[in-house]
């Protein structure tokens, strides 16, 4: 009875308030007519992070901000900018942090060069043990 | 193979492990911090967001006073809490203008009515244009901008009651 009236009473609870309620902006769920235009927002919108769920591309993303990314990134497309101009002006603002390919940095070598590295120590150490056994 | 060798497995697991446990303990700092402090305000021109206060842009900020410029909106739940602590921050001589996320004239009045308007001008952003622009991610969030129209300053979340004499130190310094 007590597990009964708990549900009713969250089924009649209002849910928080952390969005307005205003509609999406224009672009922010709608294609390009351009259908070269609309690829190209695309694949810049799968790569931009999201604000507000940071793990989240804007593409992927419900939260309002990221139709406001959306928009944004339709709008200046179809006004004839190039992907990588947009994501620039976005990287001035939020650092590389907002781009799911950030450049190549010093600080990132050592991430690319790992599987080198490991494949030449594998090779060595087979090379070795196979070396022991032979001489067995 | 030398004996501490054979152990070099089980090492490296403890020391993933370690550093697993490490970043429990330490969640990261999820809070985006603007790249645009020590910039030049970005350019925009925002139309009033209530009949009866004036709007904002860029174009008014340089004018040689330093001045807050507040992001916000009526369905913040956070900007009712700050609300008085911005009235304080008025009443300390700080020019505080105003930019609404995504609100609607009627609501943001109602808003105003019921928890103080320090504002002297408040601008409309409906689609988060203008707070992209700055680098900023939510609401509320204040930015302090220089006599030069220079951003000096970002502060993320609301402004609690304990930090008016930092902000008014800093708008102090940026005059």
């Amino acid at each position: 009875m007590r597990a009964a009236f708990v549900a009713l009473a969250l089924v009649l609870a209002a849910p928080a308030l952390a969005d307005s309620d205003m509609p999406p902006a224009y672009w922010a769920n709608r294609q390009l007519p351009n259908p070269q235009q609309e690829e190209q927002a695309q694949g810049l919108m799968q790569e931009i992070r999201c604000l507000v769920c940071q793990g989240e591309s804007i593409a992927d993303s419900d939260a309002e901000l990221a139709g406001d990314m959306r928009d944004l990134v339709r709008r200046r497309i179809a006004a004839g900018e190039k992907p990588a101009s947009i994501r620039a002006w976005l990287i001035q603002r939020y650092g590389n942090w907002i781009s799911f390919r950030p450049p190549t940095q010093p600080i990132g070598w050592p991430l690319w060069l790992a599987p080198l590295a490991l494949l030449i120590a594998g090779g060595l150490l087979a090379a070795s043990r196979l070396k022991r056994r032979r001489a067995k | 193979m030398s004996s501490w060798l054979r152990f070099a497995p089980i090492f490296l697991l403890l020391l993933i492990v370690a550093a697993m446990l490490w970043r429990l303990a330490n969640p990261p700092d999820t809070t985006v911090h603007s790249q645009m402090i020590g910039k030049p305000v970005p350019q925009f021109a925002l139309a009033a967001a209530v009949p009866g206060v004036a709007g904002l842009s860029s174009a008014q900020l340089a004018d040689g006073k330093p001045k807050l410029i507040h992001f916000f909106a009526s369905w913040c739940v956070p900007c009712i809490g700050e609300a008085p602590v911005l009235d304080q921050l008025k009443k300390q001589g700080v020019q505080i203008d105003g930019i609404a996320i995504r609100d609607r004239p009627d609501e943001l009045a109602q808003f105003l009515a019921r928890n103080g308007d320090p504002f002297d001008r408040i601008g409309s952003d409906p689609e988060s244009k203008t707070q992209l622009a700055f680098g900023s991610s939510g609401v509320p969030e204040t930015f302090l901008v220089d006599g030069r129209g220079v951003i000096r300053l970002q502060h993320i979340g609301a402004i609690e009651p304990g930090e008016v004499p930092a902000i008014t130190a800093a708008v102090e310094q940026a005059r």
